[in-house]
């Protein structure tokens, strides 16, 4: 299982990527879209919508179940990955790259300091398998 | 703690991820769900479906109590054959739908759901006449299913000729030594297909014979989750989700398994009233027109009012979009009209369609007919 160590996760399977702009890219772990198996529906947020952190603002969906995307950081979605509408299997195929949900633009980049790192989500991870 | 099936290990083995259904112990998937679904209509797929029970009803009026517990016809069938049928209360809701298996007219068997084992058990101590003996042979019997369009080679190679050219809704039993294990050409996932009973002590061996049988034809462990999407695909009916006790075969669409020429049957005089004034609801078969996935529970409006719900819903892995079973007010449920489904407090397009979702054509699968 990958957990890169250039980005930050959250409790609820989300990562984020910054680039040191007040922008960040967010995502569902590598983790999380095994254990949903196969993605088949994405349900992006709107561009423009604020949110606060934590608020749940997308869902991925698989075969089985509905799954929610919370916001890591407060802020404005300012691009969605449009890709996934056709192609949500990218979600499964490149969690880290490709499949991308939304990008943000922060409204307190403090908030970053809450994430966890890949050391302790791995570990988060490996406590909730049986 | 949910209970093990026979096949466990196997399914261990196999890395299945397990999920409790109904306190037993099942593989929800083992790779994907789209995956088995479409090793099931393209090639094959083998089930554990060791949860659902078995009850054995025998006896000189063996027949005759069974024609009172069910609302479709046992009179004319004949022995090795297999029927589909409600079992009614008198309010006309269904208490199960069953798979009734007849021996002779002094052994059939019911199938049953898992959920259910007890409540038709009891239901039929409730109503049982004399010269009747009820028996749940549910925990002495495991069950395996082989379904999908390579179903019949594959049986054929493992449980020779005469299993395999059985005709759609036929079975056999084979006895060896005490054990008797009962073969028949059915399926709930809208393939040509096998069901296999076999005592639990036989269920290891059964499976590793089928998988061997099959691995070249492309045979695929196939899970819950692959059961649920193929049987909502063929339009079969949940229980639990798109029947209960409060829902009557009228209202679900399936007419055709209650039989009012029969002379007397459980929830007769309710059914035969609902048939003369028309039913309120209907069970609808629908899709999606707009992108997302319709699931249980979520509401149907037309104008923005309310008239049904889902009661089961999902991704369509064959045809790639979103497909339901629910009941709407009944003048909302011709083929064709328009309909919205609240997801998550958007509403989304639909429109109310033929079911099955998916037909099977007859120049595949069931060319033994």
């Amino acid at each position: 299982m990958d957990f890169p160590t250039d980005i930050s996760y959250t409790e609820t399977h989300e990562w984020v990527r910054t680039s040191g702009s007040g922008k960040a890219v967010v995502g569902l772990t590598a983790y999380a879209q095994q254990q949903l198996r196969d993605v088949v529906f994405i349900e992006l947020p709107k561009v423009g919508k604020k949110f606060r952190a934590k608020d749940p603002c997308a869902v991925v969906e698989s075969v089985k179940a509905a799954f929610d995307i919370y916001v890591p950081v407060s802020g404005e979605i300012i691009e969605v990955n449009t890709e996934l509408e056709d192609r949500p299997e990218l979600v499964n195929e490149d969690p880290y790259g490709k499949g991308w949900i939304f990008k943000i633009n922060m409204s307190n980049p403090n908030e970053l300091k809450a994430l966890l790192s890949a050391e302790t989500y791995k570990k988060l991870c490996e406590k909730g398998k049986h | 703690m949910p209970r093990q099936t026979p096949l466990y290990s196997a399914h261990k083995a196999l890395g299945a991820n397990l999920t409790d259904f109904h306190g037993f112990l099942l593989p929800l998937e083992y790779t994907t769900i789209s995956e088995e679904h479409l090793a099931v209509r393209n090639k094959a797929g083998i089930f554990d479906l060791s949860h659902m029970g078995e009850i054995e009803v025998s006896g000189g009026d063996a027949l005759g109590f069974i024609q009172r517990i069910i609302t479709n016809d046992a009179q004319g069938l004949p022995d090795g054959k297999v029927l589909y049928t409600p079992i009614c209360n008198e309010r006309g809701g269904i208490v199960d739908d069953v798979i009734l298996y007849r021996f002779s007219a002094e052994r059939l068997m019911l199938v049953v759901n898992s959920a259910n084992i007890q409540k038709v058990f009891e239901w039929l101590i409730e109503n049982q006449t004399q010269d009747v003996a009820v028996n749940d042979l549910s925990n002495e019997y495991g069950m395996i299913a082989v379904q999908g369009p390579l179903s019949a080679p594959i049986v054929e190679k493992a449980l020779g000729r005469d299993a395999a050219s059985l005709k759609h809704f036929h079975f056999v039993s084979k006895k060896e030594g005490t054990a008797c294990t009962v073969i028949s050409r059915t399926g709930y996932t809208g393939e040509d297909g096998f069901e296999i009973y076999t005592p639990t002590s036989q269920c290891v061996s059964m499976w590793d014979r089928l998988m061997k049988a099959g691995k070249q034809a492309g045979l695929l462990p196939a899970g819950l989750g692959a059961r649920d999407t193929l049987r909502l695909e063929a339009g079969l009916l949940l229980y639990g989700n798109d029947i209960d006790d409060s829902t009557t075969p009228l209202e679900a669409g399936i007419d055709w398994t209650v039989k009012f020429h029969k002379e007397d049957f459980i929830g007769k005089a309710v059914l035969l009233a609902q048939k003369a004034s028309g039913v309120q609801r209907k069970l609808i078969g629908l899709e999606l027109v707009e992108r997302g996935i319709p699931r249980a529970e979520h509401h149907i409006f037309v104008d923005s009012n309310m008239v049904g719900k889902v009661t089961s819903g999902t991704h369509s892995p064959f045809f790639k979009k979103g497909i339901a079973m629910g009941y709407v007010e009944e003048r909302y449920s011709k083929v064709g009209t328009p309909l919205c489904v609240d997801i998550r407090g958007k509403e989304l397009g639909a429109r109310v369609v033929k079911m099955p979702f998916y037909r099977l054509k007859t120049d595949r699968g069931f060319s033994t007919l």
